[in-house]
């Protein structure tokens, strides 16, 4: 009778809510994994080291969960308390016991048959707030679920999905807010960030990343190109809770390819903007590719670091942009710092002391097409970076590929894509790719492990001294954080377009990432 | 969900499967006018993924006589109004009238259509000479003959004769995208020539000149040399005459079989 009553404690999942308390204080409890970066600052970094440099060599499977969908599997689990809640596509939600990997509960919503998507019916990951789990979906509408059953307390449009409007990031839970992207820049739309009440669903704030006629930035825009100007906010920001700013990357102007119709520099698009978490008012925003030709959208991971740079404390934001610069700005003015880049690009010959960029002659699209580096996928792309405030590096999974980018017709019509041209890969040039260690002052390269592809997963690293990433032939590998020295890898069978994370189940680390189509979790042998 | 939102969706799924009262079996629209304006819907619509000249990219090469999915104009039609379930290729009935489907399979049909060209020399001859001259040996016919190089059963339907009369005398002129010869050193010594098949960041699989399929770890081998732009088949420049090069042409504009 006593071990019965033993085993039924062991087998108790104990959810405690999750508080905004909580979620500020994330790095505190590294056996959770509370957000989607992993914390407000977005380090991706896991402060657990019992996997570490000398027993890294021990890591073994510990269970594997076949998801059912067979989109690109994109989700970043995150774990609160013994429950891993992992999305699949197309923004399913299932809850899933971190001890057996087996399910607790599952939110299975089919999308419209009719829904416009670029790249995927994908989802990132989902938010939890209180006792709630935030999901957006495809059909641009953001769910929050009961956390203990999956079931829907509100459902809200966020906007009209049948003009290519979607969610596929995580959404970020701030104070009593629910802050939440959305996707769409092939369509047209006219993009914005918005914030929803957690408790009830309703609209808190919208930014609109591109000013209607009239409003400051719109003069940016000729004519009525504003309209369908795009700078959509498809991934994750971060947040500052001392200054109260969530920081936040737009996405490419509208027409990707073809500038002529929008002839200016397109605010806000391709930005960092920088938003009072309570009323979404504008702070202050840096443009790091005006007028964008070549589809290089900033939605990449804005990293807070508080740093001494050139001598002086500063609170800073790390940024390495799909345009293939990385860039050092000061998080309270916005103010550029440094930028160098990190992969190969020639769309740029500099950046001036403003961190405006000179473009490159003869680097725009034609209707013929012109090599350009870096491809339109990016020196980087939407996974995640990561920084170690234990080796103080920024890490960057980088893409070393060029593209030939062609200028062609855009009519807008609604719902239909808005590309104004395309792009070729460079015939008989695949691409590499590499997993790099920046000095994140000033974006030296500390050390780098080559890639035979250009990667499409992002990187954990940890205090146990390893960082942790992923390839296109399904390689899930471990990295030392100090040397970048190949130390351990497993073959899971599947391309790898994720980011890793990781946490503790029954006092023991795992880590976890989703490959192929399935969510695996490591563990050491025992 | 209400009562009314259900009922709502299934209208909408009705009305999404739901066809046009009747499609064409043949494309009603091929005008050089509709060429042109479906030239110009694909550059909007389809060359993001399929590329602007539709030879490929995220998105199928579009760029050949035959597609796997399109084997008529009515399926052609339908894969571009339905799309294809469970890939990227979105259905384009949310954004293109009917008309403009059929403009822009006419366009499609375009990208594929390999002239016919006055070939000169004589198929029989040629054949015989394709047997003598062992290219069997390297190309399959049907489920005969070797693998390491392309199969051609239906090489006639994909490639003009001007391309193949430059094949054969230069073989390395233009190779496909994935082809690359390598040469790899083992730790024991071993040079070995062969054509990839896969390689990642640890591993490298091959077919030697022999047929055989070998796979190695990275740090078993001493070298890789990549050899783009190298073929293992040689130029038969020197070893037919101008006449019997027609003739092969000839042979291989011939093959039409089935994909």
């Amino acid at each position: 009778m006593r071990v019965t009553i033993f085993l039924l404690l062991v087998g108790v999942i104990s959810q405690a809510q999750v508080t905004f308390e909580r979620l500020r204080h994330a790095e505190s409890e590294p056996g959770n994994w509370l957000t989607y970066s992993g914390n407000y600052s977005a380090h991706r970094y896991s402060a657990l080291d019992q996997i570490n440099t000398q027993n890294i060599g021990h890591l073994r499977p510990s269970w594997v969960y076949q998801l059912d969908a067979l989109d690109k599997a994109e989700t970043t689990p995150l774990v609160v308390d013994g429950v891993m809640y992992v999305t699949e596509s197309p923004s399913n939600v299932v809850a899933l016991d971190t001890r057996t990997g087996r399910a607790l509960w599952s939110f299975r919503r089919p999308a419209p048959k009719d829904v416009r998507i670029c790249c995927g019916q994908v989802n990132r990951g989902v938010a939890v707030l209180d006792d709630l789990v935030f999901v957006g979906t495809v059909d641009a509408r953001l769910i929050a679920l009961d956390a203990k059953t999956g079931s829907v307390r509100w459902n809200v449009t966020v906007a009209d999905y049948k003009t290519g409007h979607a969610i596929t990031a995580a959404p970020l839970a701030l104070k009593d807010k629910i802050v939440v992207g959305m996707a769409g820049g092939e369509f047209g739309v006219r993009g914005f960030l918005d914030a929803y009440d957690a408790k009830t669903g309703k609209q808190a704030w919208r930014f609109w990343t591109v000013p209607v006629k009239g409003e400051p930035g719109s003069e940016t825009w000729a004519g009525e190109s504003w309209k369908n100007g795009a700078a959509t906010t498809w991934i994750t920001g971060s947040y500052d809770p001392d200054l109260n700013v969530v920081y936040w990357g737009t996405g490419n102007p509208g027409p990707d390819w073809n500038g002529d119709v929008r002839s200016g520099d397109n605010l806000y698009s391709d930005c960092l903007i920088a938003l009072d978490a309570d009323t979404g008012k504008l702070k202050w925003h840096f443009q790091f590719t005006p007028h964008d030709v070549w589809d290089i959208d900033a939605t990449e991971i804005p990293v807070l670091v508080d740093g001494v740079f050139r001598e002086q404390p500063r609170k800073l934001v790390l940024f390495a942009n799909r345009n293939a610069f990385y860039y050092v700005l000061d998080r309270q003015t916005g103010q550029f710092l440094h930028g160098k880049p990190y992969a190969r690009q020639t769309w740029a010959t500099q950046l001036d002391d403003r961190g405006r960029p000179v473009p490159a002659p003869g680097a725009q699209p034609t209707e013929t097409g012109v090599k350009v580096y870096p491809h339109s996928a990016g020196g980087t792309n939407w996974f995640s970076p990561s920084y170690s405030p234990k080796t103080n590096l920024f890490y960057v999974a980088a893409r070393e590929s060029g593209g030939v980018v062609y200028k062609g017709e855009a009519e807008y019509r609604p719902g239909a894509e808005y590309n104004g041209g395309g792009l070729r890969n460079i015939p008989g040039e695949p691409g590499s790719g590499a997993i790099r260690a920046l000095e994140p002052m000033s974006g030296e390269l500390r050390w780098e492990y080559p890639l035979f592809s250009p990667p499409w997963a992002g990187v954990l690293s940890t205090a146990g001294g390893l960082v942790f990433g992923g390839c296109d032939e399904g390689y899930f590998f471990a990295l030392d954080a100090a040397s970048g020295k190949p130390l351990w890898r497993f073959q899971t069978g599947g391309k790898i377009i994720s980011n890793p994370m990781s946490y503790l189940s029954d006092g023991k680390q795992r880590v976890a990432i989703a490959a192929g189509h399935a969510i695996y979790v490591f563990g050491l042998e025992e | 969900m209400s009562l009314c939102g259900l009922l709502a969706v299934q209208l909408l799924l009705m009305w999404q499967v739901e066809l046009p009262t009747e499609v064409a079996k043949q494309n009603p629209y091929t005008s050089v006018a509709d060429v042109q304006h479906g030239k110009r819907l694909f550059a909007a619509n389809c060359a993001v993924c399929h590329g602007p000249d539709g030879s490929g990219g995220r998105g199928a090469n579009l760029a050949r006589p035959k597609l796997q999915r399109a084997p008529d104009d009515h399926a052609l039609f339908m894969v571009i109004r339905q799309g294809v379930p469970g890939t990227e290729m979105p259905p384009a009935w949310l954004v293109l009238n009917e008309h403009e489907i059929w403009q822009l399979a006419t366009y499609v049909r375009s990208l594929g259509r390999v002239a016919q060209e006055h070939v000169p020399g004589d198929a029989r001859a040629g054949g015989k000479l394709f047997e003598s001259a062992g290219c069997t040996g390297c190309h399959q016919l049907g489920s005969a003959g070797g693998r390491l190089g392309p199969p051609l059963t239906d090489i006639g339907s994909r490639r003009g004769a001007a391309y193949l009369r430059t094949k054969l005398s230069e073989p390395a002129s233009s190779l496909p995208e994935e082809f690359l010869q390598v040469q790899i050193v083992t730790r024991d010594g071993k040079r070995i020539t062969g054509i990839r098949l896969n390689e990642d960041t640890y591993s490298i699989q091959l077919r030697d000149l022999s047929d055989q399929l070998l796979s190695f770890w990275k740090d078993e081998l001493v070298s890789i040399e990549k050899q783009p732009g190298r073929t293992p088949m040689p130029s038969y420049r020197d070893r037919f005459s101008e006449g019997q090069l027609d003739d092969v042409v000839a042979y291989l504009v011939s093959l039409r079989g089935a994909l």
